[in-house]
Parts: C-alpha cells; sequence; structure tokens
C-alpha cells in the first residue's frame, strides 16, 4: 500500500501530530450538478481557509468532473475537507494528496511590451523552457508551464522587462497512487 | 397533467400523509392542483413558514417518517431557513418545495425573487431548482431518497412557476440509487474485531450513545450489546430514549446539563463507545481535557464524523444497527459491578445535593422540577416531550420519565427558541390519541405564538405547559454566574399569556402555588382538546449540575 496512512475504514488516521501547515491538492470526482462548485467553497469558507488554486475540467470519464483544488493547512484539516466534500450528494470522491505524491503542473501568461525587448530575453526564454505564443505590434506574450516557484522565478525576472500583464492558472494534478476511480463508481 | 399536479402526485406516491405549508403567488398553480388531492394528503396551514418547516421537523421526529412542508418563493422561502439550519444540525428527514419565479425571470430581482438554492445551499443535504416539468417528479423522488437514507437531513426542491404550470406526464419512479452517493458504509470486520479486542480488555468501559441509535432503529441491539457486556450507558440530548431510563445500565445524560457521574467519569473511563453520536462541544466540555485517559472507539455512519471532535482509536464506520449485532457477537460477556458502582454512589450525591430541590423543593417558589413530576406523574408511558430552548428544556429532559424511543423532541444542535410549539404541533398530528407535551418558556412562545392559531384550527390537543419567570433563563443563569449579575436585556415584561390562549378558544389554567399544582396537571391530561397551563415557577433559578463553558467535564458543578 503506498499510502498506509489515509483512512483505512476502521482504522485510526495517523495524523501529522505536528501540526504543520503544508500544501495539499485535494482532488475531487463530481457529477456536472449545478451549484457544485459553491458546495465545496462553502466548505472552505465555512472553515476560514483560503483556496490557493482551482481548476475544474471533465476527467477520463465522460460526465465526471476533476476539480484540483490546493490547499496550505495541516494534515487533520485536510482530511475533513476531504471528508466534508465526499459528503456533497454529487461528488463521487475526494482525494487528497501531498505534493511528492502528486505530477502536477501550472500555466503562466506574461504580456511583455515590445518595446522594452532585448536580447537578454532570448535567454531568459531558453533557460526557463518558456516560449512565445503570440507576437503583437505592441506586445509579446510568454507562456511557461511549471511549478508556482519556477513560474514566480520567471516573473520577477520579467519584471525588469517591464511585464504588462501576468497570470497563473491553478494547479492541475493526477495521482502517483495506481488507484483508479472506477472502483467507487 | 400539468407539472403542479405532477408535484402531488409525486407526494402521495411518496407516501407522504402531512404538508405543512403557506401558500403564495409563486407555489399557486401547487395549491391550486392539491386542491383537487385533500382525501389523499392533508394540508396543514401554519401561521408562518417558519411555523411549518419546525411543524414538519416535529412530525418526522416522531413518527421516522420524512416531513414535507411547502411554501412559496423570496419571504416564504428565506422563513424556512431557521428550521433547514435546524433540522441539518439534528440530522432531521425533511423535503421543502419552494415555488420560484418563472424561469424567465431568474436573475432579474422580479417580485419575490430570491436564490433560494443559493441561499439554502449550506442549511441542505443537497437542493435543486427544477425549471422543466419533466424534471419535477425525478427530482422529488431523488429529494425523498436524500432525505431519508444515511444520515437524514433537509433537503429542498425550488420549483418555478413555469414548470409547475406546464403539461407533462406523470411518470413517477422511486429513485433508489444515486451513483455519487454511498449513505451505508459498508461494517468492516476488522473494526468490529479491533473494537471487540478493546471492549474486553477493558476496566472501566461507558457507552454513549446519541440519535444515531434511534435513527437506525438499534435501540433493541443497543440493550442487548449493554447487557451482554455489562457496560454502563449515558445518553446525549438526542440520543434521550433509545434505552429506558429504568433500564439498570442507563447511567444518566451527558452534556452541559447532564448528570453528574457520567460527565465526572467519562474522564475516568479506560475505554469509550460512542454510539450514533458526534461527540458535540456541549458533550465533550473542553476538548484538550476530554477523556485523555481513554480509548475511544467510535460507531458512526457518517465518515466525516470520525475523528472530528475526538479522536478514535476504533472506527467502526456502518449503520449501527447492523455494527451493533456484529460486536455483540464477538464481545465476551462480562460485568463491571464496581464500576457500575461508582456511577450510583455519584448519582446519589447528585440526588441529594441537586434532584431533590429541583423535584421536591422546600422553598416558596415553584421549581421547574417538580412541574415535570407531576407530568410524569399523570402522563402515559409513550408520551412525547416536545421542547423549547433554555432552562425548561434542560429541567424537562432531565427529570421527564423516558420509556420509549422518538418520544424527545426538542432542537438540539442549533438551540432554535421557538421551536416548540409548531414542533409539538406536527408530533401530535401524526398520532392524534397519543399524548403530546410541549413544555417552553416565556420566551421562547413569544417567538412563535402565532401558532395557537394553527393548533385551533386543527383541534391538536397539544397539551402546553408554559414555565413562566419572566426572564430569559439560561441567558440570566449565565449573566449570574459569568457576568456578575448584569442582567443585561433578559428580564420580559409579559402579556397575559392566559388571555393569548383562550383568544385561540384554547382551555387555560394557570397555577402559581404548590398546593394546586398536581390537580392542575391531572385536569389538563383528562381535557379533551388542547390545554394551555402556565406555571409560574421561581424567577431566579439555576439549572444545575453544570459544565461551564471552557471547563473539563470532570468540572462539572453541582451548585
Amino acid at each position: 500500500m503506498l499510502f498506509p496512512w489515509r483512512q483505512q475504514p476502521g482504522e485510526l488516521f495517523i495524523y501529522d501530530i505536528t501540526k504543520q501547515m503544508k500544501r495539499y491538492t485535494i482532488s475531487v470526482f463530481t457529477e456536472n450538478f449545478i451549484g457544485i462548485l459553491s458546495r465545496i467553497t462553502l466548505i472552505f469558507t465555512r472553515r476560514g481557509i483560503n483556496i490557493d488554486g482551482f481548476t475544474a475540467s471533465e476527467s477520463r470519464e465522460e460526465g465526471i468532473y476533476r476539480i484540483t483544488i490546493e490547499v496550505t493547512t495541516t494534515e487533520e484539516q485536510v482530511i475533513q475537507l476531504a471528508r466534508q466534500i465526499e459528503k456533497i450528494i454529487d461528488v463521487i470522491k475526494a482525494f487528497y494528496y501531498l505534493d511528492d505524491e502528486v505530477v502536477f503542473q501550472e500555466l503562466a501568461l506574461y504580456k511583455i511590451p515590445v518595446s522594452n525587448l532585448d536580447p537578454g530575453l532570448e535567454k531568459v526564454i531558453r533557460q526557463y523552457n518558456a516560449r512565445i505564443i503570440s507576437a503583437e505590434r505592441e506586445f509579446v506574450v510568454i507562456e511557461m508551464t511549471g511549478h508556482k516557484e519556477d513560474t514566480q522565478e520567471l516573473l520577477e525576472i520579467l519584471k525588469e522587462f517591464n511585464i504588462l500583464e501576468f497570470v497563473r492558472s491553478g494547479r492541475v494534478a493526477v495521482a502517483k497512487p495506481m488507484e483508479t476511480l472506477d472502483k467507487y463508481l | 397533467m400539468r407539472g403542479a399536479e405532477i408535484v402531488i402526485k409525486t407526494l402521495v406516491a411518496e407516501n407522504a400523509s402531512y404538508i405543512f405549508g403557506y401558500p403564495g403567488g409563486a407555489i399557486m398553480p401547487v395549491y391550486d392542483a392539491l386542491y383537487d388531492y385533500v382525501d389523499q394528503i392533508k394540508h396543514i396551514l401554519t401561521r408562518h413558514e417558519q411555523g411549518a418547516i419546525h411543524a414538519a421537523q416535529g412530525y418526522a421526529r416522531v413518527s421516522g417518517k420524512v416531513g414535507v412542508c411547502m411554501v412559496t418563493s423570496g419571504p416564504g422561502a428565506t422563513n424556512l431557513i431557521t428550521g433547514l439550519a435546524d433540522a441539518m444540525i439534528d440530522s432531521t428527514p425533511l423535503v421543502c418545495i419552494t415555488g420560484q419565479v418563472d424561469s424567465k425571470l431568474l436573475g432579474s430581482d422580479a417580485f419575490q425573487e430570491t436564490d433560494v438554492v443559493g441561499f439554502t445551499m449550506p442549511g441542505t443535504k443537497w437542493n435543486i431548482q427544477v425549471r422543466d416539468v419533466a424534471d419535477i417528479a425525478p427530482a422529488l423522488a431523488k429529494a425523498f431518497h436524500i432525505a431519508r437514507t444515511g444520515r437524514p437531513g433537509p433537503v429542498l426542491v425550488d420549483i418555478t412557476k413555469n414548470a409547475q404550470n406546464a403539461f407533462g406526464e406523470f411518470n413517477y419512479v422511486p429513485c433508489l440509487n444515486i451513483r455519487s452517493y454511498k449513505p451505508y458504509p459498508k461494517v468492516e470486520p476488522d473494526s468490529i474485531s479491533r473494537a471487540a479486542e478493546l471492549i474486553n480488555k477493558a476496566k472501566a468501559p461507558m457507552v454513549l450513545y446519541g440519535q444515531g441509535v434511534i435513527i437506525g432503529k438499534a435501540e433493541a441491539e443497543l440493550a442487548k450489546f449493554l447487557e451482554k457486556t455489562g457496560i454502563p450507558a449515558a445518553s446525549t440530548l438526542l440520543g434521550t430514549g433509545a434505552l429506558p431510563e429504568d433500564h439498570p445500565q442507563f447511567t444518566g445524560k451527558l452534556g452541559m446539563h447532564g448528570n453528574y457521574a457520567p460527565n465526572l467519569l467519562t474522564n475516568q473511563a479506560d475505554v469509550l463507545i460512542g454510539i450514533g453520536m458526534r461527540f458535540d462541544d456541549r458533550v465533550t466540555g473542553d476538548l484538550s481535557r476530554y477523556a485523555k485517559q481513554a480509548k475511544v472507539i467510535h460507531l458512526e455512519l457518517d465518515p466525516a464524523e470520525i475523528n472530528k471532535n475526538v479522536k478514535c482509536e476504533v472506527a467502526v464506520l456502518g449503520n449501527c444497527k447492523e455494527s451493533l449485532q456484529l460486536l455483540t457477537e464477538e464481545v465476551k460477556e462480562n460485568s463491571h459491578p464496581e464500576w457500575m458502582d461508582r456511577f450510583r454512589e455519584l448519582y446519589a450525591e447528585e440526588r441529594s445535593v441537586v434532584v431533590a430541590n429541583d423535584i421536591s423543593p422546600t422553598k416558596v417558589g415553584l421549581t421547574m422540577g417538580e412541574v415535570i413530576r407531576f407530568i410524569n406523574e399523570y402522563k402515559q408511558d409513550d408520551a412525547v416531550l416536545v421542547t423549547d430552548v433554555g432552562q425548561h428544556q434542560m429541567v424537562a429532559w432531565r427529570y421527564f420519565d423516558y420509556k420509549v424511543p422518538r418520544t424527545q423532541i426538542t432542537s438540539g444542535g442549533l438551540g432554535t427558541m421557538g421551536f416548540a410549539l409548531p414542533a409539538a404541533l406536527g408530533a401530535q398530528l401524526h398520532d392524534y390519541n397519543r399524548q403530546v407535551i410541549c413544555v417552553l418558556g416565556d420566551g421562547g412562545i413569544q417567538m412563535t405564538v402565532q401558532e395557537l392559531g394553527t393548533i385551533m384550527q386543527t383541534k391538536a390537543p397539544v397539551k402546553i405547559v408554559l414555565l413562566n419567570n419572566n426572564f430569559l433563563g439560561m441567558v440570566r443563569q449565565w449573566q449570574q454566574l459569568f457576568y456578575d449579575k448584569r442582567y443585561s436585556f433578559t428580564e420580559l415584561h409579559n402579556p397575559d399569556f392566559q388571555l393569548i390562549a383562550e383568544a385561540y378558544g384554547i382551555k387555560t389554567a394557570k397555577i402559581s402555588g404548590r398546593e394546586s399544582l398536581g390537580e392542575a396537571v391531572a385536569e389538563m391530561f383528562v381535557h379533551d382538546g388542547p390545554y394551555f397551563l402556565e406555571v409560574v415557577v421561581e424567577k431566579e433559578d439555576n439549572v444545575f449540575p453544570m459544565v461551564a463553558s471552557g471547563c473539563a467535564v470532570d468540572e462539572i458543578r453541582l451548585s
């Protein structure tokens, strides 16, 4: 078993007793039902927990949506969050993972004015494995995928190029454990 | 047929006997359809939508069936919210139908349009807006299924006026399964054997049972488990009645104003077995000093309750009717006479310091406890007690003689003042021939006093006992104990309650002396029809024992 501390029915859940705040990814599989996003976010609102990132899209299964929520909290709290989310009638399953239990990616877009393009930019783009996806008369748009730390690093550098706009998506993540959703359908 | 008629036919198909409701613009088509079905389903017109939902709650709690409530859009729907929150926290099965403006008008701030689905989302187990006539029957069937299964709760179906008016086929199919909803987790055999092992080794085990036992109809299984293991048991507020109180292993009630022994000994037990209860803060007191010495076994249906408040050693997920049976097979026969004696000794202490003065007082003013004593004397065994919230609630709960399940109806988790009068009406309608006693205070009665009108109209023979101390007594008690007797806005200048009840054609009596109390209570019970008995009690009396806010359960005080 990959994660022996995850709740096995009838067993004591072993908590991270240090109550350390860590970054967790909650992965929710849900029916496509009006209001489901509200029901999920209410669980965070009620407990005064900030959502760091949120993405939703259809999953491998037609009609089943996959919502990925990023949150910084304790293990005790994240278990509660996952259980409360799973309690929502139209939610099929909610899993939670630490960063090293998921493969995840985020997308960032950077808008740079053409007037500020200088030879140094090429090096930066190569170095960060970023790319220019659009070139307009007045600006270019650079895209980078990666973890928040990496896209943030590039942002800091691009600030020198007088960056006009920046946007970053929530994370999308697939889990490392070889458990499939079919089991719960 | 029209969608409106489909609504009614679906309710009939779901075996709903009563609709508690209040008409208005956006639900008028359904009320019009109802006019032709009054021989198949009864409608009770309350005097306020809050009264309707509390009545549906009272009906649901006493019957175990789904309570049905129907109101109009806008203010009609928002008036349900207190009842929804109450039913949610006390796991009461309800289906609430709200009318909604035409779907073309949604989001336009039309007359009496509110975002009902949005408003009620945190207060419902599930809710849905129906905008198409074809969805009415499936949505209602799903609503009933969700409300009554698993951990029950309130469900709301908001139906737009165009869906009510449109023509469609009535093709009702009961909902039996929802892919994403697994209401009864399977009991893991491993959890049973681990629990049994702990129980078998325990020297001072204790059972704490809650409403889950009643909802799961596991009363007999609980008694069998207790009798085989010899473990002392205590009930939560809503678990009251799951075990007859004359059972030799019943040791009292848990919580802030529960009994001395079970509260105190919680912090001395070596194994605590929580059954269908959720370790509410009113039961645990200060969590950081709650049963730290004990290993906790938690039998619970709702996975979200496991380790929510109290960390457990063994979680037995599943319906306790099933898990208790399995557990009883695996535990060995046992008895704990010395441990049991500890409970008896502490009860004797509570009896002499608190109970005696409460139920057979020598002081001049009447106590709430002695009123309950007389009620016990004249009530039938299966009488239902409905209480409001406050001192009278705690006193009635402490002293009422509960003999059968589903006889304790009160607002537990939410503490909703104004709950009792409409809830008693709902409970009475389930069975006109059963005694339903509504005990409330002078504060709470005035929050839903208009429902005397519904009692008048339905002739429900509710026995209303008003314990009047002209104070918001529980708040006053806290002000006395923790706020240096600064009685900030708790004293009430009250109307003549007898006159009010009489205006509704209800027979009344008012008692302020001990000598006539017994006779007055007896007279109330023999009266055929609703009855209003006002008892003027001691103005500044306190409820003890008490685990004060922030204290540990073993810091329970007797005075």
